[in-house]
């Protein structure tokens, strides 16, 4: 403590403190703060109306704007409810889907690409660099280049339509990128830490379980979280290998098609939206931290 | 290796039991308990391989059986069955399930076989990626460039004549102007939007909330944007030789801000070019959010010193940002605009939903899903594949330059 009040009041703040003491008086501009609170606007007031509008019955959504709601309040459920279990939307039906198409799709490329990305790491073997650069390269290839044949087998195999092709297509599509990430996160553990454990008699699968696993932990998390809002979000690889079935379509397919067949039901399409946002945006605003990080390492999936 | 653990739990939780019994035949004292000790943990480990190597054994023979099964029978009828909630939960169960074998098994024997060499352990743990990718990326790629050397069945080889269609028919000409402007406008103006975003909030008061509004939409998908943005567009027929008051009341914002203004309400996704840069917007609206983080992380990169020194020099505001902040930024600004861009590229989604690729609206990756899957003329979503291949490729290799020279500077 005594040392505390010793040290200038300048040591004890953070650097980025004084950056922020330093910089004050960069946004006294008003004109400055006014663009601010226009972009921020921008952003959150289409988002807000249509959030709105999911809880105003039917009739008031078609004969006035979301605004008018301030002056003349009412709420409802009843969009919720009709999108949720109406036989004509079940959306509950796809949430289901969706969830069992994710969460697959999110475990199985993590998986493989730990294992491989670990072997590029730490064993040594020939043909590493090439077969490394191979995989990352990959990265170029978009995913519309591999749908037409990828289908045709599934349809030679007689499993099109069902959950096992979104599964395997998702999980083949994020390994380049998975590999690539986990091998960089991988290769920055200490080098004498894994000469340490296998000093001390340890192979290759206690060295991945005990030392590269729990320190992979972050790194695991940012690309889990990025491969589950890809693949919740998708609608290319469902709508290609899915179809548009009760069986196994996610919500994606089914909110477009909506859209495509009713698309002036404001009061349907608004409530299926944020059902199908809610998912993704709970585990983006809790997991937050690790999407930021997954970013700013280069994790960019086109 | 999830499965093997309870096993090797029991394993070690039998061998104290045991080794009390062992104990009794030789005579006790403080000198012979320890080669004692020494050959109750060799039994451990005795015990331990045992019992990795029979449930090796028997993954390995599951797996073989259930793969020999599904070549001679196909895959069995219950398996491509997702009726009810029940059935998709626990396919999704079984789907995890036997991917945790296969890890297992892997694991399990690269643990048993002593001295296996490096280059083996490297190839079996590289082998499912390996072949997952070889099946789901090289050999598909491969294909789709020869398939769109074929005709619209895909039994006639027609030579570059797919090309040359989508190149200078005037239906796909439009298409190639659209795509043009989607990449050309949704980066930069998503990248200046980000960054002016950034600068302004950058250690302010309310920093960490204001980021998030902007940053929000990378959450959502394309679907659901489309659908909000289209609910902005929303247009209310004008009646014909009604007064102002009597007409039906607009309920899309813009066209309501329209009319607060004095204006004509209008159907945005119709008129074409304008149309375009419509859809435009939504792509701008998820990707700003991106522009930030990414230059945001770099702003605050800049070295104290630096802006120290501008300071001193007098500089501030604009000039500051201009002179300093963006030179700064440099090559994190050219990965963004090219990973944007590359997303734009093969974003499909907008223009499905929001127009169904009507009112000349359409894009290359669009038109390639519309040919490939709705008009059945897999030559030419082919090659409309592939030519998006080949815009997507230059983009790749600079944006990967440009982070190997973020990293060196770093």
């Amino acid at each position: 403590m005594s040392v505390d009040v010793a040290t200038p009041l300048r040591e004890k703040l953070t650097r980025a403190e004084r950056r922020a003491i330093a910089t004050k008086g960069k946004l006294t501009s008003p004109w400055a703060s006014l663009a601010a609170v226009v972009i921020a606007v921008l952003w959150t007031v289409p988002t807000f109306g249509l959030l709105l509008t999911s809880f105003r019955p039917e009739a008031d959504i078609k004969n006035s704007g979301w605004w008018t709601w301030f002056a003349n309040p009412s709420v409802t459920m009843e969009n919720y409810s009709t999108v949720l279990s109406g036989s004509s939307t079940s959306f509950s039906t796809y949430f289901v889907n969706s969830i069992a198409i994710t969460l697959p799709a999110v475990f199985i490329p993590i998986s493989l690409a730990l294992l491989a990305a670990y072997a590029f790491a730490w064993i040594p073997f020939r043909g590493k660099e090439i077969l490394f650069v191979a995989v990352f390269a990959l990265q170029v290839v978009p995913l519309q280049v591999a749908l037409i044949p990828l289908l045709t087998s599934y349809v030679q195999w007689g499993i099109n339509g069902s959950y096992w092709t979104v599964w395997l297509s998702h999980s083949i599509f994020a390994l380049p990128l998975a590999i690539f990430l986990l091998h960089n996160f991988m290769k920055d553990v200490p080098a004498s830490l894994v000469e340490a454990a296998r000093v001390d008699g340890a192979g290759h699968v206690t060295i991945f379980f005990k030392i590269m696993f729990p320190l992979l932990v972050p790194a695991i998390a940012s690309f889990g979280i990025f491969q589950f809002l890809w693949v919740w979000n998708d609608l290319l690889v469902a709508l290609t290998f899915a179809g548009g079935t009760a069986d196994v379509a996610p919500l994606t397919v089914r909110l477009a098609e909506l859209s495509g067949t009713r698309g002036g039901d404001w009061h349907l399409l608004s409530a299926g939206a944020f059902i199908a946002m809610i998912v993704p945006v709970v585990v983006f605003l809790s997991l937050q931290r690790y999407f930021v990080r997954g970013l700013l390492a280069g994790s960019v999936k086109g | 290796m999830l499965r093997a653990r309870p096993q090797l739990e029991e394993a070690r939780m039998t061998t104290p039991m045991s080794s009390p019994g062992g104990a009794v035949a030789s005579p006790p004292g403080p000198v012979d308990s320890q080669p004692d000790e020494e050959a109750g943990r060799r039994a451990i480990l005795r015990r331990r391989s045992l019992v990795s190597g029979i449930f090796t054994a028997f993954g390995l023979a599951l797996i073989v059986g259930a793969v020999t099964y599904v070549a001679v029978y196909g895959f069995p009828e219950w398996a491509l069955t997702s009726e009810t909630t029940v059935q998709k939960l626990s396919l999704m169960v079984l789907a995890i399930a036997i991917f945790v074998m296969v890890m297992t098994l892997i694991l399990g024997v690269v643990e048993r076989v002593k001295g296996m060499r490096p280059s083996l352990i490297a190839a079996s743990f590289l082998a499912p990626a390996v072949i997952g990718l070889a099946f789901g990326l090289v050999w598909p790629a491969i294909d789709t460039i020869r398939r769109s050397l074929l005709d619209r069945t895909g039994r006639e080889f027609v030579g570059l004549d797919n090309y040359v269609t989508a190149l200078t028919q005037a239906e796909f000409q439009v298409v190639l102007r659209n795509t043009a402007i989607w990449v050309i406008t949704v980066p930069i103006v998503a990248t200046i939007i980000g960054l002016v975003y950034a600068v302004l909030v950058d250690r302010t008061r309310f920093e960490k909330a204001a980021k998030i509004l902007v940053f929000m939409p990378m959450a959502i998908s394309l679907v659901g944007a489309s659908i909000i943005w289209k609910f902005v567009y929303d247009y209310r027929p004008v009646l014909e030789g009604v007064p102002a008051e009597n007409q039906p009341a607009q309920i899309g914002l813009l066209n309501q801000i329209g009319v607060w203004l004095g204006l004509e309400p209008q159907q945005f996704l119709l008129g074409a070019p304008a149309n375009t840069f419509y859809l435009v917007v939504v792509m701008v609206w998820i990707q700003a959010g991106f522009a930030m983080t990414v230059l945001s992380a770099s702003i605050k990169a800049i070295p104290d010193d630096i802006i120290e020194a501008a300071r001193l020099d007098g500089l501030g505001g604009f000039k500051m940002f201009r002179l300093i902040t963006v030179p700064s930024i440099r090559p994190a600004l050219v990965v963004v605009l090219t990973t944007i861009a590359m997303g734009t590229l093969k974003v499909f989604d907008i223009v499905r939903t929001m127009t169904g690729g009507n009112f000349d609206t359409s894009v290359v990756a669009f038109e390639f899903y519309r040919q490939s899957f709705v008009q059945q003329n897999k030559g030419m979503g082919s090659t409309l594949a592939v030519i998006l291949f080949l815009l997507v490729t230059p983009l790749i290799v600079y944006n990967v330059r440009q982070m190997r020279k973020t990293e060196e500077i770093r």
